[in-house]
């Protein structure tokens, strides 16, 4: 049994009277094993945050998960209840939001902050959890815990933050780490730092993770398995050295293409040309067939459905079928 | 920063000096104060005593300035009416308008931060419906209406409060409500929107990803940081409560400075009227100023732009 499983997961936002629908999530499956890294790729608006969102069940107002199973350490999340949900964020699956910076609240010190999650879920006294809160912010390389815990998120640096935001993460030991990576990103080797505690932190503890990222150079560095979304449909899945030899999809095969003139690390994955689609008049038949080099006459019309190219390798294309 | 806050000040002088302008001119519109001074019957010399006494048989422009010299002085006049120093009658009724406001803003806190916060919580449900109802008869149904209708009820058929004077403190609940009123629906509807600005912001999101309950979600991460926003609206409404409380307190003949200033004004009692609208529009031009640069020493946006 995989540590989490999504079977047909489908996840859309109704605008209010439901005159418009937005499929952010459209049937996805996918799975992570004990220990693994998974990475998630796609251009902006394919859904990303959305497939995070919705495994916690924490998605805005407008969102509903209209279909679909998640499988966590045996159980069918969706058929929890809000209690027990509780119990299960930041203890078990935890995350890390996108915008780190502003996930810190102005108000509290991030002694209280981090000791947080420790008090709810493990009751501990005050005295305790600090004390660990102290211990976390050195697990993440922060210097002078025992003066950090006592002041407040504008004194610190946004990489200090963005480390604070992860000793939260982490605090309560989950078997799931999600990190969903910032877009506008702090400077490049605070961005490289904390890459390598993230993959420090996982290997350290056994956690399995999911990446959420634009950049497949970053998921080469971090990842086993890699998933490819485009417009909220999983196109392509599989581990990361088999998916970078034999990509099996033509859109991941461009996102490999354009690469090399990524070389910096931070342009988007908009270097393929075409625009992103309209999300909530998507093109009939295979979403990416506007954009499609390889385009077939049946493309335009069906959308292809999901096949296994080889072992753990699927794909969603005619061409693989 | 210190061109900023000498720009405001500057601003602010400005506007005093142009509200003088009109409430000197406005009072004088309104009939002469002698024809009220006299005994019935009196004589055509009599009233042209009585203007000279009091200076109104000077050109205006002449008064004006005269009452623009005492005023440098910090000397606001001398009532017609009652014949004593007007600062003196001023700071002898401050006092009863501190209590009212004070009562007035406690009630509006009560009922308009929680109301905001179910409206914020339970957004588009019923609630938040009942809570623009709420919000709407407050914003618009005058004062003196909310307040008769309290005297109505509670005065003559319940019989459970007294209608009018002060003393006790059962005699403040019925003006303070009918004051407060009006600004518990301004506080709700702040309250609200404050609410569901942070309630959709990155670090209440955090806070549910660690699992925290939802009670502990809304009135620690959330609430406190709507809250400053709506108190730093319910510091301005003080000021304000303590300076247009007229139709309440007339009302319930409360004695306040409101009270007083209708009095200045039925009598034409120009020198009295003319410190209650002056110190009132000092007090508020005051209030905006700290606000103004206390914003600006905070955000440095602010502090930049200007
Ligand atoms: N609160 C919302 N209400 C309505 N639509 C939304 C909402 N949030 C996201 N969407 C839509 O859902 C789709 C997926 O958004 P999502 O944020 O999951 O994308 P993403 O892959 O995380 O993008 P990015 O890389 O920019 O973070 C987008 O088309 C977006 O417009
Ligand atoms: S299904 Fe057709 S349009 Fe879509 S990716 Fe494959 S070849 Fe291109
Ligand atoms: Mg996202």
């Amino acid at each position: 049994m995989k540590l989490l499983e999504l079977r047909h997961l489908s996840t859309h936002y109704v605008s209010a009277r439901g005159a418009r629908v937005t499929r952010a999530v459209d049937d996805v499956s996918l799975t992570v094993g004990e220990g693994e890294t998974l990475g998630i790729v796609g251009e902006s608006g394919s859904g990303k945050t959305t497939l995070a969102l919705s495994l916690l069940r924490l998605l805005p107002p407008a969102a509903r998960i209209v279909s679909g199973e998640i499988w966590f350490e045996g159980e069918d999340l969706l058929t929890k209840s809000h209690r027990e949900m509780r119990r299960v964020r930041g203890k078990r699956i935890a995350m890390i939001l996108q915008d780190p910076l502003a996930s810190l609240n102005p108000l509290f010190t991030v002694g209280d902050q981090v000791a947080e999650p420790l008090r709810v879920h493990e009751g501990a006294s005050r005295g305790s959890a600090w004390a660990r809160a102290r211990e976390l912010l050195r697990a993440v390389r922060i210097a002078a815990p025992e003066t950090r815990v006592r002041e407040y998120p504008h004194q610190l640096s946004g990489g200090m933050r963005q480390r604070i935001v992860g000793a939260i993460a982490i605090s309560c030991g989950p078997r799931l780490l999600i990190a969903d990576e910032p877009t506008t990103s702090l400077d490049l080797t605070i961005q490289a730092q904390y890459l390598q505690l993230l993959r420090d932190l996982q290997r350290d503890r056994g956690l399995s993770m999911i990446f959420i990222t634009h950049n497949l150079g970053i998921v080469a560095r971090m990842c086993d398995h890699v998933a490819v979304m485009y417009a909220g449909r999983l196109v392509e899945a599989g581990p990361v050295a088999r998916i970078f030899s034999s990509a099996a999809h033509p859109y991941t095969q461009a996102l490999l293409e354009s690469i090399p003139r990524m070389a910096d690390g931070r342009k988007r994955l908009t270097a393929i040309d075409g625009q992103p689609p309209d999300p909530v008049a998507l093109p009939p038949g295979c979403a990416f067939h506007p954009r499609c080099p390889k385009v077939l006459d049946r493309c335009r019309k069906e959308a292809p459905p999901e096949v296994r190219v080889a072992a753990s390798h699927t794909s969603r294309c005619w061409l693989a079928s | 920063m210190k061109r900023f806050i000498v720009k405001r000040l500057g601003f602010a002088v400005i506007s005093l000096f142009l509200l003088s302008l009109t409430i000197f001119v406005f009072v004088r519109v309104t009939g002469d104060p002698a024809v009220l001074l006299v005994e019935p019957g009196a004589s055509a010399a009599d009233l042209a005593a009585i203007r000279e006494q009091f200076g109104l048989d000077r050109p205006l422009w002449v008064q004006y300035g005269s009452f623009l010299a005492h005023l440098a002085r910090g000397d606001l006049g001398q009532s017609f009416y009652y014949k004593t120093d007007v600062l003196e009658l001023y700071l002898s009724r401050l006092p009863s308008s501190l209590l009212l406001a004070a009562v007035a803003m406690t009630f509006s806190l009560v009922i308009g931060i929680p109301t905001g916060v179910i409206a914020a919580v339970r957004v588009n449900g019923w609630w938040d419906s009942a809570g623009k109802v709420f919000a709407l008869l407050g914003l618009s149904l005058p004062s003196f209406w909310v307040g008769l209708l309290m005297i109505l009820f509670f005065s003559v058929y319940l019989g459970w409060l007294p209608s009018s004077g002060s003393g006790t403190v059962w005699h403040v609940l019925m003006p303070a409500f009918a004051l407060g009123w009006y600004f518990a629906a301004a506080h709700m509807r702040l309250t609200r929107s404050s609410m569901l600005e942070v309630l959709g912001s990155e670090y209440v999101k955090l806070a549910r990803l660690k699992g925290l309950p939802e009670a502990l979600v809304i009135a620690k991460h959330a609430l406190k940081n709507a809250l400053i926003p709506v108190l730093t609206l319910a510091g301005i409404n003080l000021v304000l409560m303590i300076n247009v409380a007229v139709v309440v307190e007339t009302v319930f003949a409360w004695p306040g400075i409101g009270r007083l200033l209708y009095e200045g004004i039925a009598f034409r009692d120009f020198p009295v009227v003319q410190a209650i609208v002056l110190l009132g529009g000092a007090m508020i031009v005051a209030v905006n100023l700290v606000v103004d640069v206390l914003y600006a020493v905070i955000d440095p946006r602010i502090r930049y732009e200007r």
